[in-house]
Order: C-alpha cells, then sequence, then structure tokens
C-alpha cells in the first residue's frame, strides 16, 4: 500500500497503472498517475473549512497570487454533486462526524483527479450505519468509471462491497477471489491459513470480587469542557467490562484518567479496595493495572528500542526487570524470551527493534509484558486493531484465559463484534456519558451501533 | 535521538563495524573537504596535514592536547545528558563560567586549608552550575520555556553576573588583569607527569574526566533512572504511559547536565590558572555541543572527538608557519560535525532497513510450507 502510494520504493517488480509500467518516488508521483490515498487516521486540520482542507497543497491561484475560493467551491460542489457525496464545504472540519471527515478525505482525494482510491481501512472508525453510506458513496464511484482499492480486515464488508478480492499473508497474495464464490468463513481461513477464531467467551467467570471502582469520574479538558462526565461503574474479578461507543465521545480519556496520566475534575477511583484516586501513574502500574494502549506506537512502544528494552518499560520497578535502582539486564531479557516464546511472538530474538516487528506481533509483545506481574485489572484499548486475525485469535485467547484465572478487564473497542463477543457487561458511552448498558447475549450489532450513535438513548 | 550507545557498546547487532565507520568516513571527507579549499587557496594541502600531525605528535603537544581535551570531554558529557533526553541545553557555557568565577572567589578566599579548599571548590562550582540550569528546567516544567530559549537567555545573563561578581566581589588587579584572587598554593590540583619526554604535566582532572564518561555510562545504561531518562528520549508519549514522570525528569535532567557542566572550569582553575579573569577560556560549552554530536552522545566517541577537537585546536598555530590561516582548522571542524551527522544518520538508515529485511526474511523461511498449502 505505501509503496501504490509512493511512500515506500519496492525492492523488485513493476506497477502498472492502465496498462504502462510506472515508479513512484513521491506520493507526488502517484497522484499525478491519478492515484489518491484515504488514510485510516484521518489527514485533516480541524480549526480549516472543508474547502481549505481540499485545496490545501494544491490551492488554485489567481493572477499568481491570490487564492481563488470561487473556483475552488465550484470544483468542490461539482465533484460532490457527481458523486453523490454531499460534501458543504464551508463547514469548519471540527464541527463533522467521522462519516462526513471521511467524505471529506475522499473529496480531497478526487479534487487531486485521482481515478483510483485506496481506502485504507475505512470502517474502522465508523459504525454500521455510517458503513451503509460509506458504501453507498463506494458504489456511486464505481458507477462512474472509478476504481478503489479497499483494504479492510472486516471480511463481510469486503464481501459486501468488492467486485473482486485478494488475501494478503504475511506480504504475500495468499488468493485471489470472487466475493460471490467465497463465505466470510472461507475468506477468513485463507487469511489465517487455519481455522477461525471467534471473539464468545463461553461460561462467566464473573465473581462478586469488585476489583476496580469507578465513582462519579468526570474529566476536563484544558478549556473547561467536561469529556468525561459522572461515569460509574464496577469491574469485578474476572469480568470483561467492554465500552462501547463511536470514537472521540471519551474513552480515550476515561482510560488516561483510570491510569493516571490525566487529571480527574471529580470522582473516585478503588482498586481493590484501595483509594487510588491521587496515585501517580506508576503507583497505579505498580498497584497491579496492566494498559494495553490505544495507539502502541505512541504509548505502547520504544520502536527503536530492543525487544528486551521494551520488556522493562512501564514496569521498570518491578522484577525481573530491575534490582533496586539497577536495571536486572539478565532477568529483563530472560523474561522477554519467555513473552516472546508464550505469546508467539515472531522475532528472530529479542535484541531486534520492536519498529522491525508486524502490528501483530508488536501488540502480542504488548499483551505479554502487560499480563506479567499479576495484574489485578487490565485496560484493554483497541487490543486488536490493526493486527491480523492470527494475532487476533491469539490475543482473544489470552484475555479469556486471563478472564478466567479472575483478571478484571475494562476492554474498549470500536469493533462491536469483539465487544459483544468478550464482554459480561457492555456499557455505551455517549458525549462522555455513560448512556446505555447493554446485554452483550442479545444484542446485535446494529443495535448497539445505534445506541452509540444515541439514536435509541434508552436500555437496548 | 536514536540510541546509538545501544549500537555501540550494548549488544552489537547486524555489522557494529558500521557504527565507527560512520565517524571515519565522515573524518576522511572532512580532510578532502579542506584539502579542497586549501587548493582553492593556492595552498599545499599535504604539507598542511603533515605539519598538524607532526606537531600532534611531539609530547609536549599530546599532553596540552590532553588537557584542553579533559575540558572538552567534560562539556561534552554536560551536552550528551541532555541530549539523551531530546533536552536541548545549549547553557552549558553560562553554567560553567558562572560556576567558575564562584568557585574561584570561594577558592581564593581559602577559608578552608588545603585539599579542603579543592573540594569546596569543586562542590561549589557543582552545584552553582546545577542552580543555574535548574532555573531553565524549572521555567520549562511550569511554564512551558523552551529549554534552548532560557539557557541562550540565561547564557547572557551569566556573562553579566559573572562579570559583576569579578568586578565588585571577588576581583584583585594583577597589573592589567582583572581577575579573581589566585586560590593558594596549597590547594592546586596536582599534574600528573603522563607522557615521557615533556616536562609538560597531564591536568590532574583527567582521572575525573574518565571517571565521569564512565558514571556516565553506567547511570544511562544500567540504572532505572538511566533507563527512564533514554525513554522519556525516545518517546514522551510512552514514557507517560509507563508511569514516568516527565516533569521530574526534565528538572532532575537539566540539574544533572548543569552540575556537570560546573566542572568544566574545573583543571583550569585548580590545574592551570588558579583564578578566574578574563583569560579563563570561553565558550566551551558550545565545543561540548559539536563534540556530544561528533560522539553521538557516546563516552568513548565524544572522548575520540573531543581529543580530536583538541588537536585541530592545539596545532592549528603551526598551520601559520606555512602562511595558512589557522581558520582552515575551523572550517574542517565544521565539516567534521556535519559530515558526521549525515553519515549516522545513513548508517542509521541502512541499519533499519537491513534490519526489517533480515527480520521478514528469518521469519518467512519456516512459514514456506503452510503458505504453499494455502495456495493451492
Amino acid at each position: 500500500m505505501k509503496i501504490l502510494y509512493g511512500m515506500q520504493r519496492p525492492d523488485e517488480g513493476e506497477i502498472r497503472v492502465n496498462g504502462s509500467p510506472v515508479g513512484f518516488h513521491t506520493p507526488a508521483d502517484a497522484i499525478s498517475a491519478g492515484i489518491g490515498m484515504v488514510h485510516q487516521h484521518f489527514m485533516l486540520a480541524d480549526n480549516l473549512t472543508v474547502l481549505e482542507n481540499v485545496v490545501l497543497g494544491s490551492e488554485p491561484r489567481r493572477g499568481g497570487l491570490a487564492l481563488d475560493f470561487a473556483a475552488a467551491r465550484k470544483k468542490i460542489k461539482e465533484i460532490s454533486d457527481a458523486y453523490g457525496l454531499g460534501v458543504r464545504p464551508d463547514v469548519p472540519v471540527e464541527d463533522l462526524g467521522v462519516g462526513d471527515r471521511q467524505r471529506v478525505e475522499i473529496l480531497k482525494v478526487l479534487y487531486r483527479g485521482a481515478r483510483i482510491l485506496i481506502l485504507d481501512e475505512p470502517t474502522a472508525v465508523l459504525v454500521p450505519h455510517e458503513v451503509d453510506e460509506l458504501f453507498d458513496n463506494l458504489r456511486g464511484l464505481v458507477r462512474e468509471g472509478l476504481t478503489i482499492l479497499f483494504i479492510s480486515h472486516k471480511l463481510d464488508e469486503v464481501l459486501r462491497v468488492a467486485d473482486e478480492i485478494t488475501v494478503i499473508r504475511r506480504g504475500t497474495t495468499v488468493a485471489t477471489v470472487n466475493p460471490k464464490d467465497v463465505t466470510s468463513r472461507k475468506l477468513a481461513e485463507l487469511m489465517v491459513g487455519s481455522e477461525l477464531p471467534s471473539p464468545e467467551t463461553r461460561e462467566s467467570t464473573v465473581t462478586d470480587v469488585v476489583a476496580l471502582s469507578v465513582r462519579d469520574l468526570t474529566v476536563r479538558t484544558g478549556d473547561g469542557r467536561p469529556v468525561v462526565e459522572n461515569v460509574s461503574f464496577d469491574i469485578h474479578k474476572g469480568e470483561v467490562l467492554g465500552i462501547a461507543g463511536v470514537e472521540g465521545n471519551g474513552q480515550a480519556e476515561l482510560v488516561e484518567a483510570i491510569m493516571g496520566m490525566r487529571p480527574c475534575e471529580a470522582g473516585a477511583l478503588t482498586l481493590g479496595g484501595a483509594d487510588i484516586s491521587h496515585w501517580s501513574t506508576l503507583r497505579r502500574r505498580a498497584g497491579g493495572i496492566g494498559y494495553i494502549p490505544e495507539d502502541r506506537h505512541r504509548h505502547g512502544l520504544l520502536l527503536e528500542s530492543p525487544l528486551w528494552e521494551n520488556r522493562i518499560l512501564g514496569h521498570q520497578t518491578r522484577r525481573p526487570n530491575v534490582k533496586g535502582p539497577w536495571i536486572d539486564r539478565a532477568g529483563a531479557r530472560a523474561d522477554t524470551r519467555r513473552i516472546v516464546e508464550e505469546y508467539d511472538v515472531r522475532t528472530p530474538g529479542i535484541d531486534v527493534d520492536a519498529a522491525t516487528l508486524s502490528g501483530g506481533n508488536q501488540q502480542k509483545l504488548i499483551v505479554g509484558r502487560e499480563m506479567s506481574g499479576d495484574p489485578v485489572l487490565l485496560i484493554a484499548s483497541h487490543p486488536t486493531r490493526g493486527v491480523d486475525i492470527g494475532a487476533q485469535a491469539a490475543i482473544w485467547d489470552h484475555l479469556r484465559t486471563a478472564r478466567a484465572a479472575g483478571l478484571a478487564v475494562l476492554l474498549i473497542s470500536a469493533d462491536l463484534d469483539e465487544l459483544i463477543g468478550l464482554s459480561d457487561t457492555l456499557k455505551v458511552i455517549l458525549r462522555g456519558r455513560i448512556v446505555a448498558d447493554v446485554d452483550p447475549a442479545n444484542v446485535t450489532p446494529e443495535q448497539l451501533g445505534s445506541a452509540m450513535t444515541g439514536a435509541g438513548e434508552e436500555t437496548v | 535521538m536514536n540510541g546509538f550507545l545501544d549500537r555501540v557498546l550494548g549488544r552489537v547487532r547486524l555489522g557494529g563495524w558500521l557504527a565507527v565507520a560512520a565517524p571515519v568516513i565522515a573524518v576522511v571527507f572532512a580532510v578532502l573537504i579542506t584539502s579542497v579549499v586549501l587548493l582553492v587557496a593556492g595552498k599545499a594541502p599535504v604539507e598542511a596535514f603533515t605539519t598538524l600531525a607532526d606537531y600532534g605528535t611531539q609530547p609536549r603537544s599530546m599532553a596540552m592536547i590532553l588537557n584542553t581535551g579533559v575540558m572538552y570531554y567534560i562539556s561534552a558529557l554536560a551536552v550528551a545528558v541532555g541530549f539523551r533526553m531530546n533536552l536541548f541545553n545549549i547553557g552549558v557555557d553560562g553554567q560553567y563560567r558562572l560556576a567558575a568565577v564562584v568557585a574561584a572567589g570561594l577558592g581564593g578566599a581559602a577559608v578552608v586549608p588545603g585539599v579542603l579548599n579543592i573540594v569546596l571548590v569543586i562542590v561549589a562550582a557543582v552545584v552553582v552550575g546545577a542552580l543555574w540550569a535548574a532555573i531553565a528546567g524549572l521555567l520549562r516544567v511550569y511554564r512551558g520555556v523552551s529549554e534552548v530559549i532560557s539557557t541562550i537567555m540565561l547564557n547572557a545573563i551569566a556573562t553579566g553576573l559573572g562579570s559583576w561578581l569579578v568586578s565588585e566581589h571577588f576581583g584583585v588587579l594583577t597589573g592589567n588583569d582583572l581577575g579573581t584572587r589566585p586560590i593558594p598554593d596549597d590547594a592546586h590540583m596536582p599534574g600528573i607527569p603522563l607522557i615521557a619526554g615533556t616536562p609538560v604535566l597531564v591536568n590532574g582532572f583527567i582521572v575525573v574526566a574518565v571517571l565521569l564518561g564512565v558514571a556516565y555510562w553506567v547511570v544511562l545504561n544500567r540504572t532505572r533512572f538511566g533507563f527512564e531518562l533514554r525513554a522519556t528520549g525516545k518517546s514522551e508519549s510512552a514514557a507517560v504511559a509507563s508511569g514516568v514522570s516527565v516533569k521530574k525528569m526534565i528538572v532532575v535532567t537539566m540539574v544533572m547536565s548543569g552540575a556537570v557542566a560546573g566542572l568544566i572550569g574545573m583543571p583550569e582553575l585548580l590545574g592551570a590558572s588558579y583564578k578566574y579573569s578574563n583569560n579563563f577560556p570561553a565558550g566551551l560549552g558550545f565545543t561540548g555541543i559539536a563534540i556530544a554530536l561528533l560522539g553521538r552522545n557516546n563516552p568513548v566517541g565524544m572522548a575520540v572527538g573531543a581529543l580530536l577537537w583538541s588537536f585541530l585546536d592545539n596545532s592549528s598555530n603551526q598551520l601559520q608557519l606555512l602562511d595558512i590561516s589557522k581558520e582552515i582548522v575551523q572550517i574542517m571542524q565544521g565539516v567534521v560535525v556535519l559530515s558526521v551527522i549525515i553519515a549516522y544518520e545513513l548508517v542509521h538508515r541502512y541499519r533499519i532497513v537491513a534490519e526489517q529485511r533480515r527480520v521478514s526474511r528469518e521469519l518467512a523461511a519456516p512459514q514456506e510450507a503452510p503458505k504453499a498449502e494455502a495456495a493451492a
């Protein structure tokens, strides 16, 4: 994907666009060949309007200097109408929802004349009905003669939207199939190379011992806006508590508040009977909170450090990593080898940098690290985001095993199947408030999705 | 900042020789560029370099190179402590000068006798350097002021404060030279006759410098504090999530950097001039920045860099005998730093790519069988 968009050079092989071979050195080359990319993480400037975001970097000029906004607005209107995107050019991006932002991203690449669109995990941040809208848009684009490369981990979506499916595993093409001829089970088997995992947990292991108790937690941003408001819940030992919600509704802030990375305005946190509200992050970690962060590159790993140093990260006060003020190299290295072994981290050794591992293997290393040292509570933020199905199954297995052994898990995810499958209790968060309690045993992803968008604010 | 230290002194992974090759290539490149400059100026490069080399290998020059090198090395260490955490302590210069003024004033007053006076002078210098640097650290933590800006400002203030202290409080006029009262003979750091064939003694502080280098390596690589410092330097967000108090680390690191900076002037003060005057070496803090870059924060690398720098500085005067401007040496120093940075970056990228290839190759090998299965 990075190669197609000119961000990385291929070692061998060739790319043909409309039959003629091309070589891309930079994304600009790819754009001029008509290839546009919609990134998984939106690349938009929040405080600019849609119009300004779209023209950013390829502003139409008038008389050499002045920006020709009128012409740009006209062109955006034309494109938006032609493909039925319904984009309003003069709204600031910060006022838009996720689905709208994605349409702006698509419009951005169309504006630059792209005829081939690469969409990287476009549905990761969308709720089901937004996904439907996106697919309608995509079908419209295809009708107009555009080519779309749709990259996704979600099989049902691929089956619904694609005209042809190519399965890639470990960087190699495994198979190219027609969606009419395959079931999602068959497709999944192609992806994993073995049988299909499922997030379902078996019997309940919930005990009545409360591990973490959160009472009336409120978190405000620097400008006083509440991002988490009066949130209360208990997680028992052996329980997985899932928090469902469209991203950006306070989940990240909630997690950071529990981890002590962000000050709470009000509320009390109790871990195993001890009031931890005023504990530092380090003390909370040492007190038995494991943390699988949402963004492993930013919060979970030192990418340019070897695996064994990453084993120490976040556990730098505990054995086997340290002895008093000294780093215990031998201890940390031996334990890293154990994690690599037990959690099936595919790596040639523990001295390679974390950056060289695939996302799934990085995540397995983090899961293994956070499960070490007998945690009482595990905060798992999007534990399987951006990892391959094999790693996903392994991570689910580890979560289930730990849960059976009495671990309390706070699970935050955008993957509704994962939430419904793993959780014992499920709460819906919207604009920083818990708006619904849902029984994971009899709820469909569609129902959950509408609860998340506030469509039905009553208890499902 | 990437962990060069880990590459050279830690586990030598893929081709440790690369890390050594980079500075060597950079120096060779710098010699080439300088030769071109010399040729353009109509001078003979070979002759110039032979003169430099001849001078640098005489026993007397070697002792002098070591003496200047000791100060350069301590300065580089002070800078490197901050660099490892992405803190740019540009204020090492002001810190060591202010520390030297206060220490010289105290030492000259001879409050305590003999060895105790040496200890007092050193402790005073360390404390003053640390406190002066702490100002920048606290400003950064509580007011969000970039330490680059604040330390540059503090350099200017240190200069003013130092002059004021010397002229109003510690100063005595010796001929034309206004300086602090000389430290009495019983509190001089003894020299070491390290190099045979010359009466020039090597400054006793060389021992302190070596110990500092060892301590720097041990603290950074083998202690929890050093781990947290390096982690913060590599990824502040990951450090926060891991429970490292970044604010505390910033202040502590600045204080450590300043404390080491306080020692920079000590070899000169206790082993050569015994007072602070207008002739006291200035600008060592900036030399330290260049050497820390050159040695890529590695204690051995910086030692080599300090000696190279010192050699160039000490022998530059000899070029005047050939009617070559001694400033050619500064060109060479500049080119060395620039090309070293580029060379390290290239080597670093090469290593990352090579390692990624190696990982995927080693992982791909045993996976061949199931893949073929799936394709069929």
